[in-house]
């Protein structure tokens, strides 16, 4: 593809099967889901069969992509320039998972905040759907029969192990650019047994909640605001895993760690999300409830 | 830029290595390709969603519900049956032309197509910052189409099949209560996988532009295509995944139990139109920015001027873009929200009239004093501002609350809207497509034939569309498959407005087959030294790899 006579640092990227490949992986699991939650094309409902093989299949494609990625990267085709791009990339990709949390955040916030206002004083008093809402949740915010969590008891020990484990990729990285392997190998195995911990703690809590995630409007709002950070803190630890794995079987340089630096930032991300969680939706209306 | 300022280019090496058919088109990682791919599907989407709009123009044509109780009766279903069934299907159908129109016609068409196609070679880049994951965001977006075809295949509510609650989605009508059959579901995920493309290829669209400009090529000198997409990219980017947000609450209240927006346990209805707005006020935006880029460069290359306040246009757009995501309640003033809310939402709405009349203006600056030449592309740009117009100008009419209560979901919106999008983004579009039709394929097209397409798709949308501001000032609701015998006239008219199109449609794909047939050879820049932009110094097509030399923008160079 006339290739020996490029004269520019840009990755032309040679033809792949995966895109392909994942988007029909996307037909299967969607499909797949659809099939468990309803039951469709014969198959019944509650089967969960066909979503778990798209769900493999997905996961197949992300192994094999991710695999090319880093072949090419040993290639050498991840130039400076290629390297700034992919940078970037990943910042947006970032940029776009805060604006996904802040939808849930945004349900949390109006619910909490305006769940008087709904029905009360200011407007629409006569609309008896809201009448019907604010009964549902006892005129007040966490609705009554919500028995919240104390957030200065499991929850702050989990921002500690999320805190701890933010210093502790820090680590690993300036060892890393330091050439010091060992000390990134232990402080990114550190890293990841933290955040293993954090999921733990995460479900040992959710084992203790006062409230369910059907039937009522705090726990659908809590559980999947706290619930999708906590996909997002397993997501983020295989990333470190993956980091782990190759720096301890010889991949990556002091100069060149651009999917460990990746996955720091990922991590961080993770971790400011969830001190968002902690003050507003453990603290504040723990403390404004007067407990 | 002008071209002479512009080094040459040596890429007219012989031995362009194309790779064979199965790996070209459906492992491809080649920009040109993958928007000629995204063309191809944005036109056999849009067969699809202009279909639908038929069998709506047919339905409406007279009153009574007449011709789809007779396709009812056809399958097999008779008196209140077949009609029942007719008003469902009458539903799913205005549902699924929304979303197919928006989501697999004019997104593919100007951003996957046009901006791929466009954006490298305006900016002369090599090819998209990641090339795989072009062909990813092309190829979920398939996926997605796929599942909403098959989602209005299967069981919507009862023994009805689709969603038929509007593109809007609304719940209850969305929710367990209104649809709890598997469509909905199925739906929601189509949704989300066209997010996930949109998404990655709005990451792809931005470290391009950002990374991957001509050495010389600053931000600031950069075409004003390039910059409409780096707005939609970004506005795609933050708006998408609010989206995804609230069709996962959707998806987990249907199934899950959750009570996000089910007031039985505290929840909210109007939070989920908030969250959609969100996305959807920026999404219209995301579909007119990239026709704007288009008809600026149409505008600047047949007035053989530069464009007029070339910097206004671009932070125009930003503005328009900003602007965009403070202004989403205006769809709402009727779900009975403070009139202080309505007061900001009303003067934020009118604020964004400033900007698109600073890029009305600039377009009329441009051709001020131009020698004009009343090319194919230069007479659907026309078009575009002088109906882009119409419609910005009903918008500002319902942007006022007040107003707005009276003609919230009445025809009078429904042609506001098909003002911007129909006539305005989809004449941005057929502008580019003959703009570039030549670049693309290397082939001339019939001028003779182009002129036919504009002037009969000219009249027969306006007389699709005009009337029913008629019909909207006069109370007519949108979404009823019937109608007082009042309404008879200018629905009968609109429908004929349809045909015409047809007609147009029909005209520009007997344009695209002479031009496969007859082969004329297309020549590098047929426009002249209006043309300044990269593309122009590229043979037609481009060779298979463009630019492997970078080419070099002078720093005296203006726009």
């Amino acid at each position: 593809m006339a290739h020996d006579e490029v004269k520019h640092d840009y990755h032309l990227v040679n033809p792949s099967p995966w895109p392909l490949l994942g988007s029909m992986a996307m037909v299967v699991l969607a499909v797949g889901a659809v099939t468990y939650m309803k039951g469709l094309f014969g198959i019944p409902e509650g089967s969960p069969w066909l979503m778990l093989i798209g769900l493999g299949f997905v996961g197949y494609v992300m192994f094999g992509w991710w695999r090319e990625v880093i072949k090419e990267s040993k290639a050498g085709d991840h130039t400076p320039v290629v390297s700034i791009g992919l940078k970037y990339g990943m910042v947006l990709f970032i940029a776009s998972e805060i604006m996904f949390f802040v939808a849930w955040f945004w349900s949390f916030f109006e619910f909490a905040i305006f769940h008087g206002a709904r029905v009360g004083e200011t407007f629409d008093v006569a609309n008896p759907l809201y009448a019907e809402a604010l009964q549902a949740v006892g005129g007040q915010w966490p609705p009554a029969g919500v028995e919240l969590f104390d957030p200065f008891h499991l929850p702050l020990m989990n921002t500690l192990v999320l805190l701890l484990s933010g210093t502790t990729v820090t680590a690993a990285h300036h060892a890393l650019q330091h050439d010091n392997r060992k000390t990134a190998i232990n402080m990114l195995a550190i890293t990841v047994l933290l955040g293993i911990f954090f999921t733990g703690l995460q479900v040992l809590e959710y084992s203790h909640a006062g409230f369910s995630y059907d039937g009522t409007l705090y726990g659908s709002a809590f559980f999947m605001a706290t619930g999708f950070h906590g996909a997002h803190v397993v997501i983020g630890t295989i990333f470190l895993a993956v980091c782990l794995i190759r720096l301890m079987t010889g991949g990556m340089s002091a100069k060149k760690h651009l999917g460990f630096e990746f996955a720091a930032w990922y991590w961080h991300f993770v971790d400011v999300v969830w001190l968002f969680l902690f003050a507003f939706v453990y603290v504040i209306p723990y403390l404004v409830l007067g407990h | 830029m002008a071209m002479d300022q512009v080094s040459t280019v040596h890429d007219d090496h012989a031995h362009d290595h194309k790779p064979g058919f199965f790996t070209r088109w459906f492992l491809s990682t080649n920009h040109k390709d993958i928007g000629t791919l995204y063309l191809v599907f944005a036109i056999i989407a849009g067969i699809v969603g202009y279909t639908l709009s038929g069998i709506i123009r047919l339905e409406l044509a007279q009153p009574g519900i007449g011709p789809l109780t007779s396709l009812m009766e056809f399958f097999g279903y008779s008196g209140d049956q077949a009609i029942e069934h007719a008003k469902h299907f009458y539903n799913v159908v205005i549902t699924y032309h929304g979303l197919i129109m928006i989501f697999f016609m004019v997104m593919p068409a100007l951003i996957g197509g046009f901006g791929n196609w466009f954006v490298p070679l305006m900016i002369g880049a090599p090819d998209m910052a990641f090339p795989r994951m072009n062909n990813i965001s092309f190829w979920l977006t398939v996926a997605a189409f796929i599942m909403a075809c098959i989602s209005m295949l299967i069981p919507g509510t009862g023994q009805f099949l689709g969603f038929g609650g509007g593109w809007v989605l609304y719940p209850p009508l969305s929710s367990a209560t209104g649809h709890p059959g598997p469509s909905m579901d199925l739906l929601i995920l189509s949704l989300h996988t066209a997010g996930i493309a949109s998404i990655l290829g709005a990451i792809n669209f931005i470290v391009t532009i950002l990374n991957m400009r001509a050495p010389g090529m600053t931000l600031h000198k950069m075409p004003l295509f390039a910059w409409s997409m780096l707005v939609t990219a970004v506005l795609l980017l933050l708006a998408l995944p609010v989206l995804a947000g609230a069709l996962t609450m959707l998806l987990t209240d249907r199934n899950f139990g959750s009570q996000f927006f089910d007031p039985s346990g505290g929840g909210d209805p109007i939070m989920f139109q908030h969250l959609f707005w969100f996305f959807g006020h920026p999404e219209v935006y995301i579909m007119i920015l990239p026709a704007f880029g288009i008809i600026s460069h149409i505008v600047s290359t047949f007035s053989n001027k530069p464009v007029f306040g070339y910097l206004g246009m671009a932070y125009a757009m930003v503005s328009i873009g900003a602007i965009g995501f403070i202004v989403w309640a205006h769809h709402m003033y009727t779900v009975g929200m403070p009139v202080d809310m309505k007061a900001y939402f009303v003067a934020a709405t009118m604020v964004i009239a400033v900007p698109t009349g600073i890029k009305i203006f600039s377009w009329i600056a441009t051709m001020w004093g131009g020698s004009i030449d009343f090319s194919v592309p230069m007479v659907w740009a026309i078009g575009f501002i002088f109906l882009f117009t119409v419609g910005g100008v009903t918008g500002v009419v319902l942007a006022n609350a007040g107003i707005d209560h009276i003609l919230h979901d009445t025809y009078y919106v429904v042609a506001h809207f098909h003002y911007v999008l129909s006539l305005g983004a989809v004449f941005g579009l057929f502008a580019g497509w003959y703009y570039w039709f030549e670049k693309m394929f290397g082939v001339k097209y019939n001028k003779g034939i182009g002129y036919a397409h504009f002037w009969t798709m000219f009249i027969g949308s306006n007389l699709l569309f005009f009337p029913q501001h008629f019909l909207g000032l006069n109370g007519m609701p949108r979404r009823y498959i019937d109608y007082a015998d009042a309404f008879s006239t200018w629905h009968f008219w609109s429908s004929m407005g349809y045909a015409v199109t047809l007609v147009a449609t029909l005209i520009f794909f007997v344009g695209v087959i002479e031009a496969a047939v007859r082969r004329r050879k297309g020549v590098s820049n047929p426009w002249g030294e209006g043309a300044t932009t990269l593309e122009w110094t590229l043979p037609s097509p481009p060779p298979f790899h463009q630019f492997n030399e970078l080419p070099e923008v002078k720093p005296q160079g203006h726009h």
